[in-house]
């Protein structure tokens, strides 16, 4: 009785804040109505009783990629009145697009066939041997599904290589790094130095300055000087 | 009696009770976790904190509380109303959340479930919208700084907790959290997994945004950041979150690697000592150790953070975790 009433409390939070997603005006609105969304959707999967997946689906999708999607929702800056431009335009289109998946929906349900044991599966989804959730997931996971397991994993790992690539712009000759192992296994903490004008210390392992490329030393030189100032 | 406790209400009722008794004496230590604070700076920097209200200064907190409450909540113009005052709440309500898995004493959680250390780690890791809501409700650039570099902070730290608390779950084999607590019964896991306790211990300081890893906050740099534009009851809000998200993280340390309520030795000194007490004082070591280091380190530098995060913290409990399965499984130790 409390588990229906629970239930239908949820769903129905969970459907209005996905309505509200996609309606809400302002874009960090929709993003923290997602996040709302998500919360209902773990407290459905707490009902049934997969605890594990929704503790995963709090700590994956609302600790970690919300997070991100609502840091990059935050810095966008978007111009409401252009974001409505073209909605009477695009309105049927989208309305076709919608209402063939909802179609499709329908169908699949429509011919949806229940095998015998179905019903009492879904009553106990454990296995008998198994005591908790985790490990029955664990147990299929590991075992009938390694390969696609596995091979989702390597998939994300092409992602991640894929966006590191994108982003990963080579460091100018001349830049400044900092060599921290060094810096730490010093002996001494404080020295005195005679530092040659723009060499670095790098046998010190500090902020190492590498030396520039011979044709552009000289310009490169004059170049830092009229503005860097002060010298002079 | 025992049918009106077996009925809903009676469940109910049973629920409140044990909500009480565990927050009520949690918002006392969060109070006094202040005081100890100031005092303990004081000792180590040698001047003598809060002195002046009641006997050694010890109704100070009390005088704060009732400071922020009498202060006007200022609302900037151009915040985000509800969001503004939404954020603290949050944060509150979480550090107090989590609490209801926390087990003080064997059998003594309010709710003793099955994935109790994955709700503890999805709760934590929540921590970080109170900071970011925060910052970008408040419309201020200092705010919103703080919030940016808070949220990369967190959910970077966050990846090798995860890592150390898989490498103590695989010791332990299950997710329950007195499961934990009595896997240790032989040896506390600090001393099998002593790196990842420590990798563990650097990362509950970012997660709390505690210095050295205090940047969302970097009073010298971003004045007050997230937290800038709040006053009164708002304010206080976000301060008893984060001491109480301390007092949290120092529990999950607790529970980890210390051995939860059970006694150092299991000999006749040390079992008389009941388990909560225990519990407690290994909680205060914890945050003993937080305030130390805060009077201790300088701020970290954000890129020398990052560095630490993601190129000295996430490999070393990679490959921990790696060769903590390959040695349960060579020694047979692999719990069933």
């Amino acid at each position: 009785m409390i588990a229906a009433l629970a239930f239908y409390v949820f769903a129905a939070i969970l459907i209005a804040s996905a309505v509200m997603v996609v309606t809400a005006r302002n874009p960090v609105h929709s993003v923290l109505y997602l996040i709302l969304a998500f919360f209902n959707a773990a407290a459905l999967f707490l009902i049934a009783g997969a605890e594990f997946l929704a503790m995963i689906l709090v700590i994956v999708y609302v600790g970690a990629v919300a997070v991100l999607f609502l840091f990059v929702v935050m810095m966008l800056d978007i111009d409401f009145v252009q974001m409505k431009e073209g909605f009477q335009r695009y309105l049927p289109i989208g309305a076709i697009v919608g209402g063939m998946l909802f179609l499709e929906l329908l169908f699949v349900y429509g011919a949806w066939q229940f095998a015998d044991d179905a019903q009492g599966l879904r009553m106990h989804p454990n296995p008998a041997d198994v005591a908790t959730n985790t490990q029955a997931i664990g147990r299929i996971l590991y075992t009938d599904y390694i390969f696609l397991f596995q091979a989702s994993g390597l998939i994300l790992l092409v992602a991640m290589i894929g966006a590191i690539v994108l982003t990963l712009r080579e460091k100018p000759a001349n830049s400044r790094r900092q060599n921290i192992a060094v810096q730490v296994a010093r002996a001494h903490a404080v020295t005195m130095k005679d530092v040659p004008k723009r060499a670095g210390l790098a046998e010190l392992g500090g902020i190492i300055r590498r030396p520039l490329p011979a044709a552009k030393k000289p310009k490169a030189v004059a170049h830092d000087d009229q503005h860097g100032g002060g010298h002079h | 009696m025992d049918a009106f406790l077996n009925s809903s209400i009676g469940i109910l009722a049973i629920t409140i009770a044990q909500t009480l008794a565990i927050l009520v004496p949690l918002l006392i230590f969060v109070a006094y976790m202040t005081y100890a604070e100031r005092k303990i700076m004081a000792a180590m920097q040698m001047r003598v904190g809060p002195n002046v209200v009641g006997p050694f200064g010890l109704l100070q907190p009390f005088a704060d509380a009732a400071k922020m409450l009498m202060k006007e909540t200022i609302i900037p113009s151009g915040a985000n109303r509800a969001l503004f005052i939404f954020a603290p709440m949050l944060t509150f309500i979480l550090a107090m959340m989590a609490w209801a898995v926390i087990p003080v004493n064997e059998g003594w959680a309010i709710a003793d479930i099955n994935v109790g250390i994955l709700y503890l780690f999805a709760i934590s890791s929540l921590g970080v919208y109170g900071i970011i809501i925060a910052g970008w409700a408040s419309n201020s650039k200092y705010a919103f700084l703080g919030a940016l570099r808070s949220a990369a902070q967190m959910v970077s730290y966050e990846v090798s907790m995860g890592f150390v608390i898989v490498t103590v779950l695989l010791c332990v084999g299950s997710l329950n959290l007195t499961q934990i607590v009595m896997a240790q019964k032989t040896v506390w896991f600090f001393i099998p997994l002593f790196p990842m306790f420590i990798i563990f211990f650097i990362s509950t300081l970012a997660e709390t945004n505690r210095p050295p890893f205090d940047l969302a906050e970097g009073e010298s740099e971003l004045v007050a950041g997230f937290m800038v534009e709040y006053s009164a009851m708002t304010y206080a809000l976000f301060f008893l979150g984060e001491y109480a998200n301390m007092f949290l993280m120092s529990a999950m340390t607790t529970t980890l690697f210390l051995g939860g309520w059970l006694a150092p030795i299991d000999m006749a000194p040390f079992n008389w000592v009941p388990g909560p007490l225990w519990f407690i004082l290994k909680v205060c070591l914890c945050m003993f150790t937080f305030v130390w280091v805060r009077a201790t380190f300088p701020r970290y530098r954000y890129d020398q953070l990052m560095r630490l995060g993601w190129k000295v913290f996430l490999p070393i409990s990679l490959v921990w975790l790696v060769l903590t399965a390959f040695v349960l499984k060579l020694a047979g130790w692999l719990p069933v």
